[in-house]
């Protein structure tokens, strides 16, 4: 059930602005990849093409061997900013994947009963078991993106894309969520695009580590992440992890300073 | 999963007990001259708000100013009786109106020719601005033609109507129809068009077909806004109504009015004026409540 990425020589251009250029890598099935860079490298727009809902000039993407298409129920997408459905409950919010037509006879094929009872794990998993009921202008701006997770979880999906998820979480919250999303990958295989601008973030969820350069958006290194597997929180302390978190913070900087030596097309006219 | 919630809990117990210091208690601030921070109420406070005892204050008072300045105007002996009639004349023209004139028939008909008239409408422009906020050759096919057609004046059409449906009702209702459905059909498609992409895309990627996003995305999100704009064009309709019912028609409210300015009865024009007032002020009130019923979600926004 689990799938991988592939992306081969992928290009992609907003008018004359080039986005992405012969961007390629391969994501093997349930890893943890997370994509770090300068903003405006074209993270985002690199996870909308996984997603489906934007389309490259040149070169092909995959997953699991088939050319991706458009968007689909085995790649989910939590957003950079909050989608949930105002009008629909916390639950019904989780629930909705499950109430589509196309959703009725794939992998999951859940019993109502028990998609209600994985729901409600769900919302117990992100703690918020107790506002299931409560609509969504009625929680914080953390308690919503979780709410966000829990409903691209739902449905099982194969791939997860996520775009800077927690950047408005507070410091706490957020690493309650990454462990969340770690202990996620663990049961149910997941495999995981995590874009995010915090580096020790990107090294403590990911296995690998792409770190993408801008004007224009390519890929500029990419960092196998060498620690013990199941994280815990002592690994940020760790030598090993600080080495790696300075030597790719350093990189992302100097990536981004080229860009303003004129390289970048805007500030040159 | 069961462990995972524990987990969960037992980290955000964790964090709390790993807090390195405890904070020093805050120096107590409780002064004798420094007032408390309680919310004093303020009446001009930027998007404050009023207790609903202050709000029905300052609205009498909106309300019953005219009135007074109507009455003061008269007791100056500024203007003739025949332009400004008396309120007591007022009323008792109106009394005259219901039990002499047939003020039921009156309200009746006009009644019937809005509501059909905008049913109508909204039938039509409901469906056709939902399909034109979100399909492209829709809008193309659509609303540059109904643009142009949106500026001429309905009421200039009043002369075409009567050639064409004679003076029966049909004459009054298309008036009523044509008067709302170019701007209804246009201010649906762009409430349409302010959902956010981020929900539509949500759904994608959860699976949901182009009418699974229409109906379980596009048509719930802009609800709220479909109806503002249907409050907002029954008004308009009443509007129609008048003007189709003065220029040709021998029965209605607004026939009724221009009947009164025949025979220089000033007081039946005043009582039409505020029936067609009132008449509004219900119906928005009614649609106010219906979006508290159907809206749940918005309340307190
Ligand atoms: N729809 C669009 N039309 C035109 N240009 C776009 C569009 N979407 C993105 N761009 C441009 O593409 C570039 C990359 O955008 P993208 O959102 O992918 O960056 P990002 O790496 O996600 O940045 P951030 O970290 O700030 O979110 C930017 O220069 C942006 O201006
Ligand atoms: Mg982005």
């Amino acid at each position: 059930m689990t799938k991988g990425l592939s992306v081969q020589n992928l290009t992609k251009a907003f008018g004359e602005t080039r986005v992405l250029d012969d961007v390629s890598f391969v994501i093997e099935p349930g890893e943890f990849v997370t994509i770090v860079g300068a903003s405006g490298c074209g993270k985002s727009t690199l996870l909308r093409i996984l997603a489906g809902l934007e389309f490259s000039d040149a070169g092909s993407v995959t997953c699991s061997s088939h050319p991706i298409e458009g968007p689909g129920v085995e790649r989910a997408m939590v957003f950079q900013d909050y989608s949930l459905f105002p009008w629909l409950s916390v639950m019904d919010n989780v629930l909705f994947s499950r109430r589509l037509s196309t959703n009725e006879d794939d992998n999951l094929a859940l019993e109502r009963g028990a998609e209600e009872a994985r729901a409600q794990n769900l919302l117990s998993l992100i703690g918020l078991s107790k506002v299931k009921s409560a609509y969504p202008s009625q929680l914080s701006g953390g308690m919503r993106q979780r709410v966000a997770i829990a409903r691209a979880l739902m449905s099982k999906p194969a791939v997860l894309l996520m775009d800077e998820p927690f950047g408005a979480l507070d410091a706490q919250t957020r690493e309650v969520m990454q462990d969340l999303v770690l202990d996620v990958v663990r049961e149910e295989g997941t495999t995981i695009v995590f874009v995010t601008h915090d580096v020790e973030e990107a090294i403590y969820l990911g296995s690998r580590v792409v770190l993408m350069a801008p004007y224009p958006g390519r890929i500029d290194s990419i960092y196998d992440v060498a620690l013990p597997s199941p994280r815990t929180d002592d690994i940020r302390l760790e030598p090993k992890f600080m080495e790696l978190k300075r030597r790719i913070t350093s990189r992302v900087r100097e990536t981004a300073a080229a860009s303003f030596d004129g390289a970048d097309p805007s500030s040159s006219s | 999963m069961v462990e995972n919630l524990f987990a969960w809990d037992g980290r955000m117990i964790a964090m709390d007990a790993g807090r390195a210091t405890k904070p020093r208690e805050l120096e107590p601030a409780a002064g004798s001259g420094t007032p408390p921070n309680r919310r004093r109420p303020r009446l001009w406070a930027i998007r404050g708000t009023l207790s609903s005892k202050t709000y029905a204050a300052i609205a009498v008072l909106g309300i019953a100013l005219p009135f007074l300045l109507w009455i003061g105007l008269l007791s100056l002996g500024a203007v003739p009786k025949l332009f400004m009639p008396a309120p007591i004349e007022v009323v008792g023209r109106f009394a005259n109106w219901v039990t002499n004139e047939g003020f039921a028939a009156d309200l009746w008909i006009s009644v019937q020719r809005v509501t059909l008239g905008f049913a109508l409408s909204l039938a039509i422009a409901l469906p056709l601005g939902l399909l034109c906020g979100t399909f492209k050759p829709c809008e193309a096919f659509l609303e540059p033609a109904f643009d142009f057609v949106r500026y001429m004046p309905a009421v200039a059409f009043v002369p075409l109507m009567l050639l064409w449906c004679g003076i029966g009702e049909a004459s009054k209702v298309s008036v009523i129809f044509i008067g709302t459905f170019f701007q209804m059909l246009l201010m649906f498609a762009d409430d349409v068009r302010r959902v956010p992409m981020q929900q539509i895309e949500a759904a994608q990627t959860m699976g949901a077909t182009s009418r699974e996003i229409l109906f379980r995305v596009i048509l719930p999100s802009s609800a709220p806004a479909l109806l503002t704009t249907s409050r907002v064009t029954l008004g308009w309709a009443w509007t129609y109504l008048v003007v189709a019912e003065m220029v040709a028609a021998n029965s209605g409210i607004g026939y009724a009015i221009l009947k009164a300015q025949r025979f220089l009865q000033t007081d039946k024009i005043f009582a039409g004026l505020i029936v067609i007032g009132l008449i509004g002020l219900l119906q928005d009130q009614f649609m106010r409540a219906l979006r508290a019923v159907l809206f749940p979600y918005l309340k307190g926004r």
